[in-house]
């Protein structure tokens, strides 16, 4: 009896909390902005809660409308750590000094990659785990089309392609934006745009999210879709008829990563969970979650399925430079004017 | 009720929030109230008396001032400034010291360097209703608003809850398209105004595409039409073509008027695409067996016109089906007497006298089309419109708030464009056909040709909606039906929805309990708060006659003339730092829920009391009621119907409002539809059919609840559904 009492009356109390302005976390807490597949941020907090006993509220959304939040709750912020999504608006939010230094004693474990990036960043984000570009293409829908399978950049401007490739709008999507860097650094400056052009031609469709053209290639509504090499991978896992290709003439990475945001309510845990992320164990998750990035610790154990770096022909992408708000603008504008405006 | 009565209440209010209640808000929730009277919780009194308030002191002092006349039973207009500064000092001091102290720099030689000031809490909130209760029974007392401090209350309150709410987080957004790079631009305000983004005509001679503007209006149009019309040919078969007569029919057209108010966003554009998508059902059987070429055509203008006709068509019909049952048939009678044939009369008298519905249904259409923004979303394609082009300038690669504010007025002209356009075409003629003049003849039966063409079109529409509807039904259950693996499953409903039973308790371990619980909850606060507030502003509209009447209505107006996106990130600039500070809070869901559909509430209402006579109002009145008697004695009971419309539409909406709320949503109060989104993102197509099918479950069965204690009441998207007197 007593108990119904107190359940109940906790209940109220709680309902009346949840009502109240600025109810906020006690001690003990840590609120995550997680930026990757739900299925990946719900078994990486419920391990954090098991290996610390700090109880986690966690929201997933994209990495842009987390930027968003985040700059809109500057003033006052409510998140205490931003862990995932891909490493551009992690450096934005760098650079426009959101987010908090913090140099990990787990520091000395990481692959290169991923300290070179916080340098870059001058220790305000840190990479959890890289996903080199590419792209998939369905094997039904080519067999149909009877067209030799694409092996580099250059064959995706073949006119046999015609209609049938699909990427993501560099305005909107980090993936499509890592994907015009990456030609420009592949190719040089004027090539690109001249095989930007010719691609133009064949591309069906600039969506607005980055994983979606994996997503419309693994259904045979695209025969050729742009994407990080993972985001197909997991489509092909799940059963679909694509194959990945990492275009011969070399291609470029994103860098999934986490930041401290600046004047986090919960600083002590924020760093603790820092710390654990980078842990061997922490970055085992992911392939369990059907996630096959490349793990930020040199010890965490790669996901057998998971595109291996060593195959692959990774350029030295510069994150500072092409990360930075002026150099986007910079590019963009180019790609809206000769290649988006182009007749198809 | 007296201006003495509403003052000494206001001020037992606030003295309540001077001496007992917290000042500021409590940051960690109820246990803090444990240090009262010290600390965190400490009422204004105590702050005052330590000093670490003392630019509050006017709180104090306005509050002395105003107390002997009250004691002595004397309410004077001079009310009207104390209440009136007990507000401004609030907010005055609320914005002027913020959490990094001083935050207006020109104060500094009054204030100095004051400590950092938290936000407002239940003690400031209790002040600032005695402040207005002091300035409303102040303009009583001064012979506004006939005198009654019942209306003078309500309308202050109501007009500070629509500009703390609805005009000041808007203009505060809005006014980014003035800045750049944080100065003052009005050059750039002006060139993103006419960017060729917005207005290029370059898809007429070229194969770029056009400017967002022209997309938009183009899209809008075609919905508005289209619907319209599909709407139509429903109503005629439904009133005039006998189909209403057999059940299945009835059933039928009353399936379809319901669907589309309960179906979440995303899942319609979903099903589509399963359908007609390059490798779609139905795209793979007319390749198959009737060698049509597989085409990616869904993807753009006509796959988002589709959904948006699905949606729309409906409430068309809802809306020309109560426009067709009340014109009265004598007009059509003396037509077909004078030897008219059936198809004259319908062209010449029916037509003519349908045309407000016609134009109340093509608006709504129009206006709906212009703030879709999940639709666009996923079959957009190359296709832009506004509302997905201001989400992506907010929250896509390339970060421009200027840009974003600058589409979000342009959207909005266009909105406020229409409504105006409606206005003045309807203004000039007179529609009244139903007079008190007994019975009125038969309506005339549909002309032969015109009801064969609405069948033709009506029931192969009615098959398609079946279809659509069926793979949402079906998709939550199958394997995988964007690849048509189509083997039966419980896996998705599973991921979302698992319980499982520790100790005779269930446990929730499911990943969608906790959105659906908040959801649930957050709807069920706010749809009464919305149908009341909506009722009471309508009443006050309509029925009092007080200076800024239509500056109030415009503001109830303004929020759903907003794209949702721009409402959601304003609400995060506004409410995020003190004094007023919600953000994470399941409050600000409910809020914003309450002022984005208050319209709806406000339109149902002045529709409804437009059919009930002043006079009754006069009677009441005459007998020595006041203004709150009258309300709740003889309107309020007369307004049933729109009450529940109000409450049932408002339910709805809080349940699949999405663009809004995808800022505002946090780690503990997330929502079904956020998390339904991120399923779309993620390519998880089954689990957010599946969800939307658990929805779609609940929300039909509280609709269906709502009818049952209440009696039936008509549903209408967004407008005022016609109501007839008594219903």
């Amino acid at each position: 009896m007593t108990t119904h009492r107190r359940l109940l009356a906790t209940g109220f109390a709680l309902g009346l909390t949840a009502l109240l302005p600025g109810a906020a976390a006690a001690q003990g807490n840590l609120t995550v902005y997680c930026s990757v597949q739900e299925e990946w941020c719900r078994p990486m907090m419920q391990a954090f809660e098991r290996a610390t006993g700090v109880r986690v509220a966690m929201t997933r959304k994209s990495s842009g409308e987390t930027m968003t939040q985040i700059r809109a709750e500057a003033a006052n912020p409510r998140g205490d750590i931003w862990w995932g999504g891909t490493g551009d608006p992690h450096m934005q939010a760098a650079e426009e000094n959101l987010t908090e230094e913090y140099r990990s004693p787990r520091m000395a474990d990481l692959h290169p990659w991923a300290t070179r990036q916080a340098e870059q960043a001058r220790f305000r984000t840190i990479g959890i785990y890289a996903g080199a570009l590419g792209y998939s293409y369905n094997t039904t829908e080519l067999a149909r089309r009877r067209i030799a399978a694409p092996t580099c950049w250059a064959d995706l401007a073949k006119p046999e392609f015609r209609g049938e490739i699909q990427v993501a709008d560099p305005n909107t999507s980090g993936t499509a934006y890592t994907m015009l860097a990456t030609l420009l650094q592949v190719m040089g400056e004027e090539p690109a745009f001249t095989f930007l052009s010719a691609m133009h031609r064949n591309v069906n469709q600039y969506t607005r999210s980055g994983a979606a053209p994996a997503r419309a290639a693994a259904t045979g509504e695209t025969l050729v879709g742009i994407t990080f090499l993972h985001d197909a991978v997991t489509q092909k896992i799940a059963g679909a008829p694509v194959e990945i290709v990492a275009p011969c003439e070399g291609t470029g990475y994103e860098i999934g990563s986490m930041s401290i945001i600046r004047g986090a309510r919960n600083m002590e845990n924020a760093r603790r969970f820092y710390d654990w992320a980078l842990t061997p164990e922490a970055q085992a998750i992911a392939g369990q979650a059907n996630s096959y990035q490349l793990p930020s610790n040199r010890n965490a154990p790669i996901p057998p399925q998971a595109p291996r770096f060593e195959n692959i022909r990774l350029i030295d992408y510069d994150f500072a430079r092409w990360g930075s708000a002026a150099e986007r603008t910079r590019v963009i504008s180019p790609w809206e004017r000769e290649v988006r405006a182009g007749a198809r | 009720m007296g201006a003495l009565t509403l003052a000494r209440a206001a001020l037992i209010c606030a003295t309540l929030g001077l001496f007992l209640a917290p000042w500021h808000g409590l940051q960690d929730g109820f246990s803090e109230l444990a240090s009262w009277p010290r600390d965190s919780a400490a009422p204004l009194v105590a702050l005052l008396l330590d000093g670490s308030r003392w630019w509050l002191w006017p709180v104090a002092l306005l509050l002395a001032l105003a107390a002997p006349a009250l004691l002595r039973g004397r309410a004077g207009g001079g009310l009207a400034w104390i209440g009136a500064g007990l507000v401004l000092a609030v907010f005055g001091a609320g914005y002027a010291i913020g959490l990094n102290g001083l935050n207006w720099s020109w104060l500094a030689p009054l204030l100095g360097a004051p400590p950092p000031q938290p936000s407002l809490g239940w003690g400031a909130l209790l002040v600032l209703a005695g402040g207005i209760g002091l300035f409303a029974a102040g303009q009583a007392a001064r012979g506004r608003f006939g005198a009654d401090a019942f209306v003078a209350f309500l309308v202050c309150g109501c007009g500070f809850l629509l500009v703390l709410f609805v005009f000041l987080p808007l203009v505060n957004m809005l006014s980014a398209a003035l800045y750049e790079d944080g100065r003052l631009a009005p050059a750039a305000f002006g060139a993103r105004l006419v960017a060729p983004e917005a207005w290029s005509l370059a898809c007429l001679s070229t194969h770029a595409g056009c400017g967002v503007v022209w997309n938009t209006l183009l899209l809008a149009t075609l919905t508005g039409v289209i619907s319209t019309l599909l709407g139509l040919g429903f109503a005629l078969l439904a009133v005039r073509g006998g189909v209403q007569q057999s059940r299945f029919g009835a059933g039928a057209f009353r399936a379809m008027t319901i669907l589309p108010l309960i179906t979440p966003p995303f899942v319609v554009s979903l099903a589509l695409i399963v359908l007609f998508g390059r490798t779609g059902i139905v795209t793979g059987f007319m390749w198959d067996w009737f060698d049509i070429p597989r085409s990616r055509w869904i993807y753009g203008l006509p796959g988002v016109l589709l959904a948006q006709i699905l949606a729309q068509a409906p409430i068309a019909f809802l809306l020309l089906d109560g426009a067709l049952r009340a014109i009265s048939p004598s007009l059509e009678e003396a037509a077909a007497t004078m030897g008219a044939r059936r198809m004259r009369v319908f062209r010449n008298v029916t037509w003519p006298l349908l045309k407000p519905a016609l134009a109340a249904a093509f608006l709504l259409g129009f206006v709906e089309s212009l703030a879709d923004f999940g639709n666009p979303l996923v079959l957009g394609g190359d296709f832009d419109v506004l509302s997905t082009r201001i989400f992506f300038a907010i929250a896509g690669a390339r970060h421009d708030p200027g840009r974003a504010a600058a589409l979000a007025l342009l959207l909005l002209a266009l909105t406020f464009g229409a409504f105006a356009l409606q206005a003045w075409w309807l203004g000039k003629r007179r529609y009244t056909t139903v007079t008190g003049k007994g019975d009125s003849g038969l309506p005339a039966a549909l002309p032969r040709g015109l009801k064969f063409t609405c069948a033709a079109v009506v029931w192969p529409w009615m098959i398609f909606t079946a279809l659509v509807y069926g793979i949402i039904l079906v998709g939550g259950f199958v394997h995988d039906i964007g690849r048509g693996d189509m083997s039966f499953t419980w896996r998705h409903l599973g991921t979302g929805f698992e319980i499982d039973w520790f100790d005779g308790a269930p446990a929730f371990l499911g990943s969608a309990w906790d959105s659906l619980f908040t959801t649930i909850q957050v709807a069920a606060v706010s749809a009464p708060l919305t149908a009341g507030l909506g009722i009471l502003l309508a009443w006050l509209i309509a029925r009092q006659n007080f200076p800024g009447r239509r500056g109030l209505e415009f503001m109830t107006m303004l929020s759903f003339a907003i794209p949702g996106t721009v409402v959601g990130v304003s609400y995060i600039m506004a409410f995020n730092v003190p004094p007023v500070e919600l953000t994470g809070t399941a409050l600000i869901l409910v809020i914003c829920f309450v002022f984005r559909n208050l319209p709806v509430g406000v339109r149902g209402g002045i529709a409804a009391l437009a059919q009930i006579d002043r006079s009754l109002d006069e009677a009441s009145a005459t007998m020595g009621a006041g203004a709150f008697t009258t309300l709740r004695r003889v309107v309020l009971p007369l307004l049933r119907p729109a009450i529940v419309t109000a409450l049932a539409y408002s339910f709805v909406t809080a349940m699949t409002a999405v663009s809004a709320v995808i800022f505002l949503v946090s780690a503990r109060h997330n929502l079904a539809t956020v998390y339904i989104v991120g399923r779309v993102e993620a390519g998880e197509m089954a689990l957010a059919i599946a969800y939307s099918t658990v929805l779609i479950v609940i929300m039909l069965a509280v609709v269906l609840g709502i009818e049952k204690l209440v009696g039936r009441a008509r549903l209408g998207r967004g407008s005022a559904p016609p109501i007839r007197a008594g219903a």
